[in-house]
C-alpha cells in the first residue's frame, strides 16, 4: 500500500498583531500548489465516509480528485452539483465535527482539509465567470411557483434547489440585502461580505427573484402568500430575536445584544463610520458574555473596533464551551482573555445611564443537567466588580414572533420554534414547510442548509403529484 | 428604490414626502411605522405612518430635520428615489369605541396622530384634539386635524398662534371640567409624552403614548429600541411603538436616546463640511 501523507497543508492566515486591527479576511487561502499538495494525500476511499458526514452529501473525493488533476471546471461542477454556497460552507461549516471528523486518515490525525479544498475550488469559480455561464443548465419553468421566506442559508439552499427543479422562486428577505446571518451575523473577517452577494448572485442567475425590505407577517401573511399564487411555502426567517441575562441594569446605554452588535458592525459597516452612517460604541473594555461561535464573532469584532481589553465571561469551563475550537484559538491568537467559570449578577452605571461595570461571581461545575454539560453553580461569596464600558450578552436567540403571531395553524414546539418533521420539514399547516433557525434553535449554516435541501426534496415530491 | 412621488414642506424644517410603496399602502393601519434606508451608507431610521393610500399606492411620512440623516432626506426632491423603505412595521393602534377621546399632538407627532385621531372617530369615538408646537412657524395639519376630531385646540408655547401655552394645560383642564374623558392618545417628542402621561396619572385616565427609541433593524431582531414598561423589557419594534403611558419607565427611554449623541454631532459636522463644499 502507497504511503500515506500526513502532513495536512496550514492555511495561511493574517499574522494576529495585524489582523486585530482590520476587517480583511483572517484565512488567506491556498495557493494552486497547496490545494494540489493536499488532494494528492486523499486516499480516495471507496466507501467515502466524509460524504456521508457531510449535511449536505456533496461527492467529497470527486471534487478532490478533479483538484488533483487540475481540472478545475470538473472540481466546480462536482461540487455545485450537491452545494449552491461553497464558497460560504469552505469557510464557516465546521469540517472538523463534520466530513473531517469522519475521513478515514482523521484516526490518524491528518484528515483531508477538507473545507478549505472547497473554499479553494469555490474561490476559482469566483474568478473565472465564465464556467458559471458554461455550466447554467437550460431550466423549462414546470408552472409551480414557490414562496420563500428569508434569504439566509437555508432559504437560498431550498430556493437554488427548486429553481434548478423548474419552480418559479420568489424569496422575501426583511432586510435591505439578501443573506441573512451571512450578511448581518458572520463577520467580514471570517466571510467577506462581496463572498456572500456572490453566492447570492448564483442563486438569482438560475431565476430566483429576490423581494428585499419585504417583512412576512407584516407586509403579507402566509395564508395571503398560498391565497395568491403560492403553491408551497418554506420559512426560513432564522430565529433572530436575542436572548437577554435578565439581570438588573440590562437596558443601561451601551449593553449591545450580540445581533444588535453585529448588525450595526457587518451589515450596516459601523466599522467605517462616518464614512458609513450608522455607529457603534465600543469602549476601552468590552465584556462579551457567552462562549459560542456569535460570542468569538463579537470579541473579535470589538477589538477591532479599537478595545483595549475584550473579555468572553463564561459560566462554565473550557470544556464546554460551544464554539468551533477554531474560533476560540483565532480569538485567544489576538488577544481575547478568557474568564471562564465567571457568571453576571448586575450591571452598574453612571448617572447619564451608561453601564460603567458589572458585578461578576465565581461558579464551580456540579452535576450534568439537561443539556448534558455539567451544571454551573454559584459560588457564594465570590461577588466581585469589574469595571467595563461596553457588554455584549451573546447568549443565541429565539424565534422571532412576526411569523408565528400572524400564521394561522402553525403549530410551536414549547421554546416558540416551529413543530417540523425532521426529515420533510414539514409544519403542521398545509403547504407550509420550516427549517434552520426557526425549526431548530440556533444552529450552523450548514444545518440549515441540509433543512432547506430536505425541504426542497419534499415540496417537489408533493407538488409533483399534485394537478 | 422607492420613488418620491410629491413633497411638500410643512413648516420650519418639517417637511412631507409622498414615497411609492404600492404593497405597504394596501397594509398600513394607523399606528404602523416604516424604516427608511436614504442609500448605501446610510443608517435605517423609523418614521410613523402619517398616511396612506392603497388606491394610488402611496405611503406618506413627516419628518423633521434633525440631525444628517433627516438633512440629507429634506434634500431630496419629487422623482428622486430611497433606497430601501420597509413596512407596516409594529403593532397597530388599537382602535375602539372607548367613548371620549384627547389625542394630544406635540410638533411632529401631528403627523401619526392624525389617522388615529380618524381611525378613532371613524369607530363613534368624540375626539377631541389638541395641537401644541413651540410657535406658529411649527405649526401644521392643523385644518387636517380639525377635520377628524369633534373639538380642536392649539397652542404655541410663545402665543404666536392660538393659545398660549403648553399642550399640558388644556389636557388638564378637560380633565377637570368633568368632561369624562375614557382616553388618552400623546405623541410627540418624548418629555411630551412623559408630561402628558404625569398630567393624566392622578386622574386614573388610560393614556396611550408611541415610544421613539433609537432602531437599527425595526423587526426584533436586535433589542436596540428596547424600552421598559411596567418594569418589564418590551422591544418597540414589535411590542410596540403603542404602550400604556403610565408604565412607562421614561428616564431609561431618555437615557437610552442619547446613547449616540457624540457620534450625531460627528455626522453633522461632517454632513456641514461636506454641504459646505458644494455651495
Amino acid at each position: 500500500m502507497a504511503k500515506v501523507n500526513l502532513n495536512r497543508e496550514p492555511m495561511p492566515k493574517q499574522d494576529p498583531k495585524t489582523r486585530g486591527k482590520n476587517f480583511n479576511e483572517v484565512a488567506l487561502g491556498y495557493s494552486a500548489e497547496q490545494a494540489k499538495a493536499e488532494a494528492s494525500r486523499c486516499i480516495q476511499d471507496p466507501k467515502h465516509p466524509c460524504t456521508e458526514g457531510c449535511p449536505v452529501e456533496i461527492n467529497i473525493p470527486g471534487f478532490v480528485k478533479a483538484v488533483l488533476d487540475g481540472n478545475m471546471p470538473e472540481a466546480v461542477r462536482i461540487l455545485k452539483d450537491k452545494n449552491s454556497l461553497p464558497g460560504i460552507c469552505g469557510r464557516v461549516c465546521p469540517q472538523e465535527t463534520q466530513c473531517e471528523q469522519a475521513c478515514t486518515l482523521a484516526k490518524k490525525g491528518a484528515p483531508i482539509a477538507i473545507g478549505r479544498l472547497e473554499r479553494y475550488v469555490a474561490d476559482w469559480e469566483r474568478a473565472h465567470p465564465e464556467i458559471r455561464e458554461q455550466q447554467k443548465g437550460q431550466i423549462s419553468f414546470n408552472g409551480k411557483k414557490v414562496a420563500v421566506i428569508g434569504s439566509g442559508p437555508a432559504g437560498l439552499t431550498c430556493a437554488a434547489d427548486l429553481a434548478k427543479l423548474g419552480y418559479r422562486v420568489t424569496i422575501f428577505e426583511a432586510l435591505h440585502v439578501a443573506g441573512g446571518v451571512l450578511m448581518y451575523g458572520i463577520p467580514e473577517f471570517r466571510l467577506p461580505k462581496i463572498i456572500v452577494q456572490g453566492e447570492v448572485g448564483y442563486v438569482k442567475s438560475l431565476g430566483v427573484e429576490i423581494k428585499l425590505n419585504h417583512v412576512i407577517g407584516k407586509i403579507a401573511t402566509i395564508d395571503e402568500l398560498l391565497e395568491n399564487g403560492f403553491d408551497a411555502v418554506f420559512l426560513a426567517p432564522g430565529a433572530g430575536a436575542p436572548m437577554f441575562l435578565d439581570i438588573p441594569g440590562e437596558n443601561l446605554s451601551d449593553i449591545y445584544s450580540a445581533n444588535e452588535f453585529l448588525t450595526r458592525t457587518n451589515l450596516m459597516k459601523a466599522y467605517r463610520f462616518p464614512e458609513y452612517d450608522t455607529p457603534i460604541q465600543v469602549g476601552r473594555r468590552v465584556a462579551v458574555f457567552g462562549a459560542g461561535n456569535v460570542a468569538m464573532d463579537a470579541s473579535r469584532c470589538a477589538l477591532r473596533l479599537g478595545a483595549e481589553e475584550v473579555y468572553i465571561i463564561y459560566r462554565r469551563s473550557k470544556a464546554e464551551m460551544p464554539a468551533r475550537l477554531e474560533e476560540r484559538e483565532n480569538a485567544e491568537e489576538e488577544g481575547v482573555i478568557f474568564k471562564l467559570l465567571t457568571n453576571p449578577s448586575r450591571f452598574l452605571g453612571d448617572e447619564r445611564g451608561r453601564v460603567r461595570a458589572v458585578e461578576l461571581h465565581e461558579m464551580a461545575l456540579g452535576e450534568p443537567d439537561a443539556s448534558g454539560r455539567p451544571r454551573p453553580i454559584r459560588k457564594p461569596g465570590s461577588e466581585f466588580i469589574m469595571e467595563i464600558d461596553t457588554a455584549i450578552p451573546a447568549l443565541g436567540t429565539r424565534p422571532n414572533p412576526i411569523i408565528p403571531s400572524t400564521t394561522k395553524g402553525l403549530e410551536l414546539t414549547k421554546w416558540g420554534t416551529v413543530l417540523t418533521d425532521g426529515a420533510t420539514e414539514r409544519t403542521s399547516k398545509d403547504r407550509v414547510w420550516c427549517g434552520g433557525d426557526m425549526a431548530t434553535g440556533a444552529a450552523t449554516v450548514i444545518s440549515a442548509m441540509g433543512a432547506g435541501r430536505r425541504a426542497a426534496t419534499d415540496i417537489d415530491k408533493c407538488l409533483r403529484n399534485s394537478s | 428604490m422607492f420613488r418620491i412621488i410629491y413633497r411638500k414642506t410643512l413648516a420650519t424644517k418639517i417637511h412631507l414626502f409622498e414615497i411609492e410603496a404600492p404593497a405597504i399602502a394596501r397594509k398600513a393601519l394607523a399606528g404602523q411605522f416604516v424604516v427608511i434606508r436614504i442609500d448605501e451608507r446610510g443608517e435605517r431610521i423609523p418614521l410613523t405612518l402619517a398616511d396612506w393610500d392603497g388606491k394610488e399606492g402611496s405611503v406618506t411620512v413627516v419628518f423633521m430635520e434633525v440631525g444628517a440623516t433627516t438633512f440629507r432626506l429634506a434634500l431630496l426632491k419629487a422623482g428622486d428615489f430611497i433606497a430601501d423603505f420597509v413596512g407596516p412595521l409594529g403593532v397597530p393602534s388599537h382602535i375602539d369605541k372607548f367613548g371620549t377621546v384627547v389625542c394630544v399632538a406635540g410638533g411632529v407627532g401631528a403627523a401619526p396622530i392624525t389617522p388615529i385621531a380618524r381611525a378613532l372617530k371613524e369607530k363613534g369615538n368624540k375626539i377631541i384634539s389638541i395641537l401644541g408646537a413651540r410657535s406658529k412657524g411649527l405649526l401644521f395639519w392643523e385644518d387636517k386635524l380639525r377635520s377628524v376630531s369633534h373639538q380642536l385646540i392649539v397652542t404655541t408655547d410663545d402665543g404666536t398662534y392660538g393659545r398660549k401655552g403648553v399642550v399640558t394645560e388644556p389636557l388638564k383642564e378637560l380633565l377637570e371640567s368633568g368632561e369624562k374623558v375614557d382616553r388618552v392618545i400623546a405623541i410627540g417628542p418624548s418629555i411630551m409624552m412623559k408630561f402628558c402621561v404625569q398630567t393624566t396619572q392622578p386622574f386614573g385616565v388610560k393614556t396611550i403614548v408611541s415610544l421613539n427609541p433609537i432602531m437599527v433593524d425595526g423587526t426584533g431582531m436586535c433589542g436596540c429600541c428596547r424600552v421598559s414598561v411596567g418594569g418589564v423589557t418590551k422591544f418597540a419594534c414589535v411590542d410596540g411603538p403603542d404602550f400604556d403611558g403610565h408604565q412607562v419607565d421614561w428616564d431609561l427611554l431618555f437615557a437610552r436616546q442619547r446613547t449616540y449623541l457624540n457620534e450625531e454631532r460627528r455626522s453633522f459636522e461632517q454632513w456641514q463640511a461636506q454641504m459646505g463644499k458644494c455651495s
